[in-house]
């Protein structure tokens, strides 16, 4: 199943470039997690103030209670696809 | 041998069919059962149906799914699709306490009680993202595995069974609690029974088919759990709101609640917590300086141990061993949130549920009509085994709550026509009792209590067997044939690892039986062990090649015994912790007086009712700048990860060996590094 890209290579270059690009996905993955984890809530008190239309949550609770999840599964799912677009890149997919 | 090879194909690739076949089979019976209270059937028998038959179905699928091969014990063969290792995480995940308390604690702690819906689902993108898949690639069967092989050994090896058995432990007994308490509340069976009977349906999913087997009944109990989560409150949604998504419609229950609360506040009453039920302690404004600080530190120190914890306890991670590829390991941790997330994110309609229906028709209403109304009679079926208080007694009878309701509220007149309007403050109401006494506040049919009951046994029982085994892997592979007898024949290991988990479910079973109100509080201890304990070494050994076997094996023991430290001192030795640790302590004027003038009662008079106060009044002094026990992991994890560094900066970095295996440990193409010299080995 040996593709082009790393046969024609050094394995070495080849292996740091794809770390590379596995470690800065997943550093913006971590900071997007930091974020609705963390950061967003300090500001609760003031966004409770703010009431999403219609549903009426106050939005400081919303966050906490829904948005940040609905943020943690899709993030998941986008990391597992970029990750496996960085693993067909480098060659280094599985069978 | 009883190889179950072809059949296992055949399982698998029908996963769907028969997946769909046992829900539809679930629901039939159900509505069977439903009908036949119509009919008269009385409602000890439904429950008692609903336990027969769902245990039944487990202990089936469990006999079904039996293997004499190392690698199904282990890893199931490591051939479970994303998509179900993530349903069957899920149920490893959800335990009791998901499904009974959490909304309970949402009810009782408002917006605070939010941080564990974050911090039990947050932590799985740091397994996506950070740990299942190298973890898979690596090959391990344990997590403990993980250690020996990159910290150099036995010694590593040990560590991490201690780790792992001392965050597993406490917690197995808590859910087997939890099934000794749901037979008690909910089929009025007797608790010991209840206890032995989840042990019988614990050891029958696990016992034969090892991991395979745990998989394949936990998706069959994550089925049971949410549904039975789902259809009281989408009920209760649809009756109050005609929309049968509670999600949606407890946003407009929510802004109900602010504005009672204010009606509330203005009549005199207390609402609790103060600072109203969609606020955050640390947004009240009338706190500041260091009260302030503890409010901050422990809401968002509480998050981060929670997700950290989730990402390092052995129960879980060990779901990520069994998929047959890095990439379906990755998937499979989204798939696993999605399906915890359907729970998590219904929770909260729980709790803003009930707390409008004690706002609009307990509070103001007349003693008398408490014990009387019709839709109230809620409130008599859980005062009656001890879930809901009035004037701070259980509501059992009438006569009882009328007297101490007149003692606390001072009536001097005749206390046989004393019928007092309650208010908040004297109604009080237990965490556990949110969940299930919803099916009755709705005024459904018991067959939907039972329903209740019996997801409440699927959550308790799945993350059991899923720590049973996490426990009983590590002492028949790490400690038996790691450690002890590297010669072992197959037969042999499978034997030793049935034994031992025979052995640690009885042991935990015997622990439960006495109802340990100190095991449970420590369930939360678990996720701060398991973040100090394994976070830094598991990050670190994966993503810094330069961490060394000295670095983890310190880092290890200073972060875990920091937490353990912390944890096991302000609980048990309050005092001697606050005096060593004095100027520490974030306590308020009035907390130090208590507790001062507790010290001289007792040193003035050493008997055990001072003590007892004293130890009292110390457990709330002592502390390191004002963090809980349940947040302790923000000591431990920092130190962890520096202790790691600092260590292995100065000593010889790993070899080169070590090194390129890390390289590949990296890489999702090749078969896994850690190789099985049994016939189960896995090779691509």
């Amino acid at each position: 199943m040996s593709q082009n890209k790393p046969d024609d290579r050094v394995q070495k270059p080849d292996d740091a470039g794809y770390w590379k690009a596995t470690q800065k996905l997943t550093f913006t993955a971590v900071g997007i997690w930091a974020f609705f984890s963390f950061f967003i809530h300090f500001f609760a008190p003031a966004l409770n103030g703010i009431s999403i239309p219609i549903l009426k949550f106050p939005l400081g609770y919303y966050m906490a209670a829904q948005g940040s999840l609905i943020v943690f599964v899709v993030l998941i799912f986008w990391f597992c696809n970029k990750q496996e677009q960085i693993d067909r890149d480098f060659g280094v997919d599985e069978d | 041998m009883t190889t179950q090879a072809t059949g296992g194909g055949d399982f698998v690739s029908n996963l769907g069919r028969i997946y769909k076949i046992y829900t539809l089979s679930f629901l039939g019976f159900v509505v069977v059962l439903g009908v036949l209270e119509q009919l008269g059937l009385p409602p000890a028998w439904i429950g008692y149906a609903f336990v027969a038959l769902t245990i039944g179905v487990y202990a089936a699928i469990g006999i079904i799914t039996r293997t004499a091969e190392v690698s199904e014990y282990y890893v199931a063969g490591r051939k479970v699709p994303a998509m179900y290792n993530g349903m069957a995480t899920a149920a490893d995940w959800m335990s009791a306490a998901s499904f009974i308390g959490m909304a309970g604690s949402l009810y009782l702690l408002g917006y605070n009680g939010l941080a564990f819906i974050l911090g039990w689902t947050g932590g799985f993108v740091l397994v996506a993202t950070l740990i299942a898949p190298f973890l898979r690639k690596f090959g391990a069967y344990t997590i403990p595995d993980f250690f020996a092989f990159r910290y150099g050994g036995k010694f590593a090896r040990g560590l991490a069974i201690m780790v792992l058995m001392s965050c597993s432990f406490t917690y197995v007994v808590a859910q087997i609690v939890g099934t000794g308490l749901i037979g008690a509340r909910l089929l009025n069976m007797d608790y010991v029974v209840a206890v032995y009977v989840g042990l019988v349906g614990i050891l029958a999913c696990s016992m034969l088919g090892g991991m395979r087997a745990v998989t394949w009944t936990q998706v069959a109990q994550y089925i049971v759990l949410i549904i039975a989560y789902l259809i009281p409150v989408v009920i209760l949604s649809a009756q109050k709101y005609g929309i049968p998504i509670p999600q949606l419609t407890y946003g407009d229950v929510l802004s109900q609640i602010a504005a009672k609360e204010a009606l509330l506040r203005a009549a005199g009453d207390v609402v609790v917590p103060a600072v109203g039920y969609i606020n955050p302690t640390f947004g009240n404004p009338a706190l500041s300086g260091a009260a302030l600080w503890v409010e901050y530190v422990n809401y968002f120190g509480l998050i981060l141990c929670l997700m950290v914890g989730t990402a390092s306890l052995p129960h879980v991670l060990m779901r990520f061993f069994t998929t047959p590829s890095v990439r379906e390991a990755r998937k499979s941790v989204g798939w696993s949130l999605l399906f915890i997330f359907i729970l998590y994110f219904t929770a909260p309609a729980y709790a803003a549920f009930a707390k409008m229906e004690v706002y609009n028709n307990v509070v103001g209403q007349n003693l008398t009509a408490l014990f009387t109304a019709d839709n109230l009679s809620w409130i008599r079926s859980y005062g009656r085994v001890g879930l809901i208080q009035i004037c701070g007694v259980d509501a059992t009878t009438l006569e009882a709550v009328r007297t101490a309701c007149a003692r606390v509220m001072q009536h001097t007149g005749d206390v046989a026509s004393f019928n007092p309007v309650i208010q908040l403050r004297h109604f009080g109401i237990q965490a556990d009792a949110i969940v299930i006494s919803t099916p009755e506040i709705a005024g459904l049919p018991y067959v939907i209590a039972g329903l209740v009951a019996a997801g409440g046994l699927a959550a308790a029982l799945s993350t059991a067997d899923g720590l049973l085994l996490a426990m009983a892997n590590a002492l028949s592979h790490d400690v038996y044939y790691k450690m002890i007898d590297q010669n072992a024949s197959t037969e042999k290991r499978l034997v030793v690892a049935r034994v031992l988990l025979i052995v640690v479910a009885i042991a935990a079973a015997y622990v439960a039986s006495f109802r340990p109100a100190d095991i449970v509080a420590m369930v939360a201890w678990a996720f701060s062990l398991a973040a100090a304990g394994f976070f830094p070494a598991l990050i670190l050994g994966v993503w810094w090649k330069k961490a060394t076997t000295q670095g983890a094996i310190w880092g290890l023991l200073a972060g875990f015994g920091i937490t353990l430290y912390y944890l096991a001192a302000t609980r048990y030795f309050a005092p001697a912790f606050y005096e060593t640790w004095k100027g520490l302590s974030i306590a308020t004027t009035a907390q130090l007086q208590a507790y001062e003038a507790a010290k001289a009662a007792y040193a003035a008079a050493a008997t055990p009712a001072n003590w007892a106060v004293l130890d009292r009044t110390a457990q709330v002094v002592a502390n390191w700048w004002g963090v809980r026990g349940i947040s302790s992991g923000v000591f431990g994890l920092p130190l962890g990860f520096l202790v790691i560094i600092v260590v292995s900066k100065f000593t010889k970095e790993p070899s080169q060996e070590m090194q390129n295996f890390i390289d590949e440990i990296r890489r999702p193409r090749g078969g896994v590094v850690m190789q099985e010299k049994e016939s189960g080995a896995i090779s691509h």
